[in-house]
């Protein structure tokens, strides 16, 4: 057990003796005075986000397997590039805790990295990361002040400033090709790609551009092509058990995101079946899973109360399905999050709960 | 007999499980401790105005006899716990933290100490007004904490009616086991004082609402009810803050109590049940509160107990009951973990509302480093009246008083379940109480200016 005075307000010590019997310890010890609750459980944020490390790290590791060691490469480039704004900043300002202990860059370096296609250069990912905690939190005023997540405020970043790079996806592979490289990724800044990278096309652009539809148990393995963590939906789902089970992360939002992308697939897939994929294809296919797990959840930038976030995941699986269904791009998690992102505060506004004792 | 209790475990919603701790001194018997040399009575333990000493200094008192009178309607009588002879009547250490006039009695080493005026009340014969001011007489206030004058709780004002008496021995503070031990030991005593009370209220039907993770309790007064008795043993999950009125109404009744109104307004009067059984044993034998039930216990202390301490017994005195502190003694605390108060010196004497005496070490008394809000929704699903701690603990901390007003911070009933769940250790509560105690000024500054 352990409790944990609140901030302390004063320490006193008289030096009152009122005892004669030596051998009693009865003697005023040096008490501490604060207010209540004295009692406090030990699961503090530090706690929390390395939890949500721990449950991506499979994630990632699922990324090594298909991508080799280039996803190593990129996720090293993203998390160097995530911790040097932290560590800068934690330098020039007396920060209360060091942010590169908190785990949180960590976590915005590793989601930044599983957003990205697997021949991305190094360069890029780094610039990636560095904008993401640099524009995406620090800017903002540090943890607990962002009103975007960060991690996808550094792929926008990323995709509005290098859109080929952004959308080139090279073939996975299994162990055997782990020492091959998926592309240029050394790259030097700014100089002209090399074209000849062998690619392939993502599950969904396949089907929105030319009507081709991935069989289910590839995309639940993830053994397609796509970003880093766009590859296996049951390791993102099952890590998603996890932290919901304790109780890190609120399991109403990727619930009802998945429900809202499931119903509206079902609805397209009910109107038109020649033309359109079955809905556990949207489930599995694309960003969705990481997004709805890993991005949408993040505390800081989603609603505060559970109907605000049951609104806020229909929302976010409302715009997929629209930018799927009706967008240019073939995939929308990203901007459907930063939306719902900035509708957070609207949200926190009309789902305040109800006061106890009132209609 | 207990399967069909358990299927009926009752609770409100949101709340935390902070664990119950409760096992150290669970099954110890009440022990009578021993009258101190020197007792020390504030003329304040109750809430109210403080009581009006009717003795003097050098006057010899006995154990039992009314030594301060209630100043009005809130206030309470004040009875000496000892025979003895008064010293002086000067400001000492509260509890609170400030001195208080208090009535300082130096025990005769020779007297017996037995009551002064022992006697059986018919209260049978009385009507519910004198019976009521019987128990204002008395002295009692609520025994829970919270110190309340029970005469004052059991005055149904004009137009409303209590239909139900609920007796709250939920007892949700961690480390308590008071309510459990009365509950044992004393349940003809809680039995004849529902009879009293619903004869003062002229209630149709009483409850005992009491957390399951007193089992042993449940059975025997489910096993003991009076036959002739409308009274009903409510099951109630181990959860924080179920012993709150508010709480423990929605939990028993399912009946939320109006925001801004009283458990009267539902037809309803709560009473601890430490009070019940204390009202009980006063018409059995003519006992005015002069002792109480005080569960000693934690770390820091060699023996904890449950122990039957006279009112005004110093602080200092228990402990070397109980066999002095283990070394390192960081905190101690009147009241449970959760709701209690630090206490800053020895000499600080037991009082009405004095449910226990915690003692915590260096070891569990760990300075949290205070992170910013991560909105993680902790807060939300705790606070037991719904509020939203974490916006409010944004506005506290920018001193927004007035837009707090907007989030409903004075429906805050400061039960702590927010600072505890934090897991950026934000002090959510503490920041609530001095806004709470600001606005509160500032209202009456303003009624005063409108004036």
């Amino acid at each position: 057990m352990v409790f944990a005075p609140q901030p302390m307000v004063n320490s006193y010590s008289p030096t009152l003796n009122f005892s004669e019997n030596e051998n009693m310890n009865t003697q005023q010890p040096k008490l501490l005075l604060t207010t209540s609750p004295f009692l406090k459980p030990r699961q503090d944020t530090r706690f929390i986000m390395w939890q949500v490390n721990l449950a991506l790290l499979p994630v990632a590791l699922a990324a090594i397997y298909y991508f080799g060691v280039s996803a190593i490469l990129i996720i090293v480039a993203c998390v160097a590039g995530a911790l040097l704004p932290e560590w800068l900043h934690s330098r020039f300002q007396s920060a209360a805790i060091s942010p590169l202990k908190d785990g949180t860059a960590l976590i915005t370096g590793l989601l930044l990295a599983l957003t990205l296609p697997p021949s991305i250069p190094l360069w890029m990912a780094f610039l990636g990361g560095v904008s993401a905690i640099g524009i995406g939190k620090l800017l903002f005023g540090g943890i607990g002040y962002n009103a975007f997540n960060p991690a996808l405020v550094g792929r926008a970043i990323l995709q509005a400033a290098f859109p080929q790079a952004m959308t080139t996806w090279a073939p996975h592979t299994d162990l055997n090709g782990f020492s091959v490289l998926r592309g240029d990724l050394f790259a030097l800044p700014f100089a002209q790609r090399s074209v000849d990278a062998v690619t392939e096309a993502t599950p969904l652009a396949k089907m929105k551009f030319d009507a081709m539809i991935t069989a289910l148990p590839d995309l639940l393995r993830g053994s397609t092509a796509g970003s880093l963590g766009e590859t296996s939906a049951l390791i993102i789902l099952l890590a998603g058990v996890y932290l919901a089970s304790r109780r890190i992360l609120s399991w109403r939002i990727p619930v009802s995101i998945l429900a809202t992308v499931f119903v509206l697939a079902g609805v397209t897939y009910w109107l038109a079946p020649d033309t359109q994929p079955q809905p556990l294809f949207h489930l599995f296919s694309g960003g969705l899973m990481l997004g709805a797990v890993f991005m949408a959840t993040d505390p800081v930038t989603s609603p505060i109360t559970q109907r605000g976030c049951v609104i806020f995941g229909i929302g976010i699986g409302v715009i997929v399905m629209v930018i799927r269904l009706f967008g240019g791009l073939p995939e929308g998690v990203m901007y459907s999050i930063l939306i719902m992102n900035a509708m957070t505060p609207l949200i926190d506004r009309v789902a305040q709960p109800r006061i106890y004792g009132t209609e | 007999m207990f399967s069909f209790l358990e299927k009926h475990i009752k609770t409100f919603r949101h709340g935390i499980h902070p664990g119950d701790y409760k096992e150290t001194t669970k099954d110890l018997k009440i022990e009578r401790m021993p009258f101190a040399d020197e007792i020390i009575l504030p003329l304040s333990q109750h809430l109210g105005g403080p009581s009006k000493p009717i003795v003097k200094p050098g006057e010899k008192v006995f154990r039992g006899q009314l030594i301060a009178e209630a100043t009005g309607f809130v206030s309470s009588n004040l009875h000496a716990s000892v025979t003895g002879t008064v010293r002086a009547i000067e400001p000492r250490s509260h509890a609170s933290g400030r001195m208080v006039e208090s009535i300082i009695i130096d025990k005769d080493p020779f007297s017996p100490q037995t009551l002064f005026n022992e006697r059986t009340i018919e209260w049978e014969h009385l009507s519910p007004n004198e019976l009521l001011d019987m128990i204002k007489w008395g002295g009692f206030v609520g025994l829970g904490g919270a110190a309340f004058p029970t005469h004052v709780k059991l005055s149904v004002p004009d137009g409303k009616r209590a239909r139900f008496f609920m007796v709250n021995a939920a007892e949700c503070e961690p480390f308590l086991t008071s309510d459990h031990r009365i509950m044992l030991e004393r349940y003809h005593a809680i039995f004849a004082g529902i009879r009293i009370c619903m004869k003062i209220l002229d209630a149709e039907k009483a409850y005992i609402g009491t957390e399951i993770n007193k089992m042993e309790a449940l059975e025997l007064l489910q096993s003991a009810i009076p036959a002739d008795l409308p009274c009903e043993i409510v099951p109630l999950e181990t959860k924080y803050p179920q012993g709150a009125e508010k709480m423990l109404t929605e939990a028993v009744l399912h009946k939320e109590i109006p925001s801004g109104q009283l458990p009267i307004d539902i037809h309803v009067i709560v009473n601890n049940v430490g009070t019940v059984a204390a009202i009980g044993e006063f018409f059995q034998h003519g006992q005015p509160v002069i002792e109480r039930v005080v569960t000693v216990t934690g770390p820091g202390i060699r023996r904890p107990a449950n122990l039957m301490v006279p009112i005004g017994t110093k602080l200092s005195d228990v402990i070397e009951y109980c066999g002095g502190l283990h070394e390192h003694v960081r905190q101690i605390l009147y009241g449970g973990p959760m709701m209690g108060s630090a206490q800053m010196v020895l000499d600080v004497p037991v009082m009405k509302g004095t449910s226990g005496v915690l003692f915590l070490t260096d070891h569990e008394v760990v300075p949290r480093q205070e992170y910013p809000c991560i909105r993680c929704m902790r807060c939300v699903d705790a606070c037991p009246v719904y509020l939203n701690p974490s916006t409010l603990g944004m506005l506290a901390k920018g001193r927004f008083y007035d837009e707090m007003m907007n989030y409903h911070i004075m429906d805050c009933m400061e039960c702590g379940s927010c600072s505890y769940v934090c897991p950026s250790n934000i002090p959510l509560v503490q920041r609530f109480r001095v806004t709470k105690v600001l606005i509160r000024e500032k209202l009456a500054r303003e009624a005063k200016k409108k004036s």
